[in-house]
């Protein structure tokens, strides 16, 4: 039990990392926010195996039911960026700045939308796992 | 003219917060925007009047021809009036008469809401258009009439509005669309022509008994007539606006409005005047029964809209005349009259016409708008009663002799509306000041609403015809006062008449409201009686149903077209696919054989991990990687949930086994042979092409999977995370319910559907 609690400790921030990376990169590389969202969900629910899922919430910080809530709004409201300047619902707009450190940066509203569905997978999947395990 | 129905919305988005922000004069500021609507179009009153009509286009959804249109003529500048007029008079007064109450921000909203929506209705030209609205105000008034939501009897009442109306609104959609396919146009403007083609169109029948449905259910006229008076649950305000001023008027809108179109007919007069006459003696006779103020000024409601009815199914010029005035003048003293009705509640507590008495002396404003709008309802001279009542009687002279039922029925009516008038009216100011709850006292904002509403009934009487619309000693006047002398007799004797209708209470219990309450009966007995068969609640017999559709529906279309072959599937396999699927097969055939549930994960993992390999053998990083993700996250489900089963024993019959395992291999078989048959032809690369040439320049990825998910099908994914947050929602209130509900007799049902999720 020593060992996966070590580990889980460890996993945890690169588990985040990763999924984040996977989120960012989405558009360029293999990724997105579907699959970052569940990477996300993992060292969660880890932690709620490990220990138990009260605990799993406080390192959460926030209750699913807000992931959820956030992911659908983000992705709702990206679309209406096109709306506002003309174009039909959920019409892909893009700004590009040159930034210090950064280099050239690409965004616009599918990003937001894609941030969305991260958050909303990562909300879904750990509402229904946390929700089995704090079952007794 | 969209701005005007669509700020209504906007308003009503923001109304919580103002008006926690404006304090008590949320109901002053907010009735500025429908004064705004009414001096607005009162600017049109001299142009359509003098016979013009507006029309305004906006696209809507052009892929279906369907326009946001509005048109505005005589008719709808009336009831447009009246609308955004009455409407800042209920702000204001529901300021007064909710005061303190928490959701009284959630109130104006309703409200506000209503009013766009009611606008909308009665401006609407194209029929999808109206339909719309038609509904928008049913769905308000749903929520107005359940506003006070913890009272059981609040939400019956207002359910029962929603359905009778919405199957009304149902039936008018199917009646609006056949009569625009039959007439050539959704267009209400351009169908105001096509009366006479209409009119002899095979289908006419069919049109005007769908459109009739949908106004009387609207109108509250027999046998819809009953959701009406129990809308009178809702707070007094919404009673005066919607349910007699207004949205009842709806109904009576919509006939005026396609009178042009289907009117005049035998049948049409037949079905107005009949249903229009059964109503009035049935709700004069319902009316007659009750003590308490609203059900009075409601039943008296239902039988105005009668007749509004008669008057529109005889269609002569002074009978659609008199409908006109008798709309507005309705629309006015019973406003009003409601509203005093209300503030008597609100100062003293009492809501039963008996029990008040002498509140001349406390409430002196209140007392004279209860007094003048009266009059106007019994008819007399100088109001717009008197004028609507004249020319009611007047039109009925023209019947000729035979119409002796119809004037009787007329007598007895508007004695009753006299004896209301009276009770409701009149008679809680007369008297002895009789045992009060509170303390009687006026509120500025309680008068200011009424008052204008039966002054307003005098003012317009004068502008219409300064000399009181006198006719002289005529047949139809003296029917006006036959009425009123017998309608203030019947006062007298009202409570050996309660007496005598209440012996036949039995007969009220057969009523149609009797009918509602057995169909909604059957329709839950018959949901539950499905829902036993189709939702047991076991995961194996949901999958039954599932695969065993698929596999007929799909299996019987293959078989018929004759594409039933064996596909040839291990040619042209590299070894590494070969192997793959090698692993994959016998990790399958090892899952349905292991008596061990670990075992029975482990290699389901397998199975999964085999097919990413595949997936990225062939080229999909990104689908591969996803489903690794999702079996590992499988895993940790199958672990959690393993925890709380039971240990591992054969409990299925060999029976059973051996179904199942048919309706696997027939499904197994069924997808591979429609992956071979979707192989079999060359793949369109039109989307392909488009989605790799364009996703860079266009949507500023080279991902081509990303950039379909979020961008290109956007809007797909949208609905695919609503879907999943909703079915993560429903598991979460599944698992939470059932912690709720543990012991009691449900809990194996619960558990059973607990399991299905996973």
């Amino acid at each position: 039990m020593l060992i996966v609690r070590t580990v889980e400790r460890w996993l945890r921030p690169i588990l985040l990392l990763v999924s984040v990376y996977l989120l960012s990169g989405g558009h360029q590389s293999p990724g997105g926010g579907f699959v970052g969202g569940l990477v996300a969900a993992v060292p969660f629910a880890l932690h709620a195996l490990v220990y138990n899922a009260p605990s799993a919430r406080r390192l959460l910080r926030t209750d699913p039911h807000f992931l959820m809530a956030l992911g659908l709004f983000c992705a709702m409201w990206s679309g209406f960026t096109g709306v506002f300047l003309g174009a039909p619902y959920l019409t892909g707009k893009w700004v590009e700045w040159e930034l210090p450190l950064l280099g050239h940066v690409d965004m616009g509203t599918p990003v937001i939308f894609d941030i969305g569905v991260y958050f909303a997978v990562m909300g879904v999947t750990l509402m229904i796992i946390l929700s089995l395990a704090e079952e007794e | 003219m969209l701005v005007a129905i669509v700020s209504g919305f906007v308003l009503s988005l923001f109304a919580p917060w103002l008006t926690r922000f404006l304090g008590r004069w949320a109901g002053w500021v907010f009735s500025l925007l429908p004064l705004l609507i009414t001096l607005y179009f009162a600017r049109f009153i001299p142009s359509v009047f003098g016979g013009d009509t507006f029309r305004t286009t906006e696209p809507w959804i052009p892929s279906l021809g369907i326009q946001l249109s509005f048109y505005l003529d005589d008719l709808s500048l009336v009831f447009t009036l009246l609308i955004a007029g009455i409407g800042a008079l209920i702000l204001i007064y529901s300021g007064g008469y909710l005061k303190g109450h928490a959701l009284l921000g959630r109130f104006y909203a309703y409200l506000l809401s209503f009013m766009a929506s009611m606008l909308g209705l009665v401006l609407a030209d194209h029929v999808v258009t109206l339909f719309v609205f038609w509904e928008l105000t049913s769905f308000t008034s749903y929520l107005l009439i359940g506003f006070d939501h913890k009272r059981e009897e609040a939400r019956r009442a207002a359910l029962q509005a929603l359905l009778v109306t919405g199957v009304g609104g149902l039936a008018l959609l199917a009646g609006l669309l056949v009569m625009g396919i039959a007439g050539g146009g959704f267009e209400l403007s351009a169908l105001l022509e096509k009366g006479e083609v209409l009119k002899g169109h095979p289908l006419y029948l069919v049109i005007l008994l769908l459109v009739l449905i949908g106004a009387f259910t609207k109108s509250a006229q027999f046998p819809f007539h009953f959701w009406l008076p129990n809308a009178m649950v809702a707070p007094t305000p919404v009673s005066a606006y919607l349910h007699s001023s207004t949205m009842v008027k709806a109904g009576i809108y919509l006939l005026a409005r396609l009178f042009p179109v289907l009117g005049g007919t035998p049948e049409w007069q037949g079905a107005l005047v009949a249903v229009g006459c059964i109503t009035l003696v049935t709700s004069t006779l319902l009316m007659l029964r009750r003590t308490e103020f609203k059900p009075i000024l409601a039943y008296t409601t239902i039988g105005v809209l009668a007749f509004l009815t008669v008057l529109l199914g005889w269609g002569t010029d002074t009978a659609l005349k008199a409908a006109a005035i008798l709309l507005v003048a309705h629309a006015l003293y019973k406003g009003a009259l409601f509203l005093v009705a209300g503030a008597i509640d609100r100062g003293t507590g009492e809501k039963d016409t008996e029990q008040v008495g002498g509140l001349f002396k406390p409430m002196p404003l209140t007392a004279a708008c209860g007094v003048l709008a009266a009059f106007s309802m019994m008819g007399l001279p100088p109001f717009l009663g008197f004028m609507a009542k004249e020319l009611l009687y007047e039109s009925l002279w023209e019947w000729g002799p035979h119409a002796l039922l119809l004037k009787t029925i007329f007598l007895f009516s508007g004695m009753g509306m006299v004896l209301a008038a009276w009770v409701c009216g009149i008679r809680p100011f007369l008297g002895r000041e009789g045992r009060t709850l509170a303390h009687p006292h006026e509120a500025p904002s309680l008068w200011v609403g009424p008052l204008v509403l039966s002054v307003e009934g005098a003012a317009l009487a004068f502008i219409m015809s300064p000399t009181g619309a006198w006719h002289g000693f005529t047949p139809p006047l003296a029917a006006g006062v036959t009425a009123i002398a017998g309608g203030l007799g019947l006062t007298c004797v009202r409570q050996a008449v309660r007496r005598l209708l209440n012996g036949f209470a039995f007969l009220y219990r057969l009523g149609p409201e009797s009918w509602y309450d057995m169909k909604l009966r059957l329709l839950d007995g018959f949901a539950s009686f499905q829902t036993r068969i189709l939702q047991s609640g076991y995961l194996r017999r949901y999958l039954i149903f599932t695969l065993a559709t698929l596999l007929v529906s799909v299996g019987y279309y293959l078989w018929v077209r004759n594409i039933v072959y064996w596909p040839d599937v291990f040619s042209g396999a590299s070894l590494y696919e070969a192997g793959l699927s090698a692993i994959i097969v016998s990790a399958a055939i090892f899952a349905v054989g292991t008596g061990s549930r670990f075992g029975a994960v482990t290699s389901l993992g397998v199975v999964g991990y085999g097919v990413a390999l595949l997936f990225l053998h062939l080229g999909a990083p990104d689908i591969a990687m996803t489903q690794m993700v999702v079996d590992a996250i499988s895993v940790i489900l199958f672990i959690l949930v393993l925890y709380h089963l039971p240990r591992y024993r054969l409990s299925s019959s060999h029976g059973t086994r051996v179904r199942d395992g048919l309706l696997s291999l027939g499904v197994g078989g069924l997808v591979t042979l429609l992956v071979a048959i979707a192989t079999r032809f060359p793949l369109d690369q039109t989307l392909t092409s488009f989605f790799a040439r364009e996703s860079l320049p266009a949507a500023h990825g080279r991902n081509v999977v990303n950039v379909i998910i979020v961008d290109f099908r956007g809007f797909d994914t949208l609905g695919e995370i609503t879907v999943l947050v909703i079915a993560g929602l429903g598991i979460f209130g599944m698992l939470k319910l059932r912690l709720l509900g543990r012991g009691e007799g449900d809990a194996s049902r619960s558990e059973a559907s607990a399991q299905e999720d996973t």
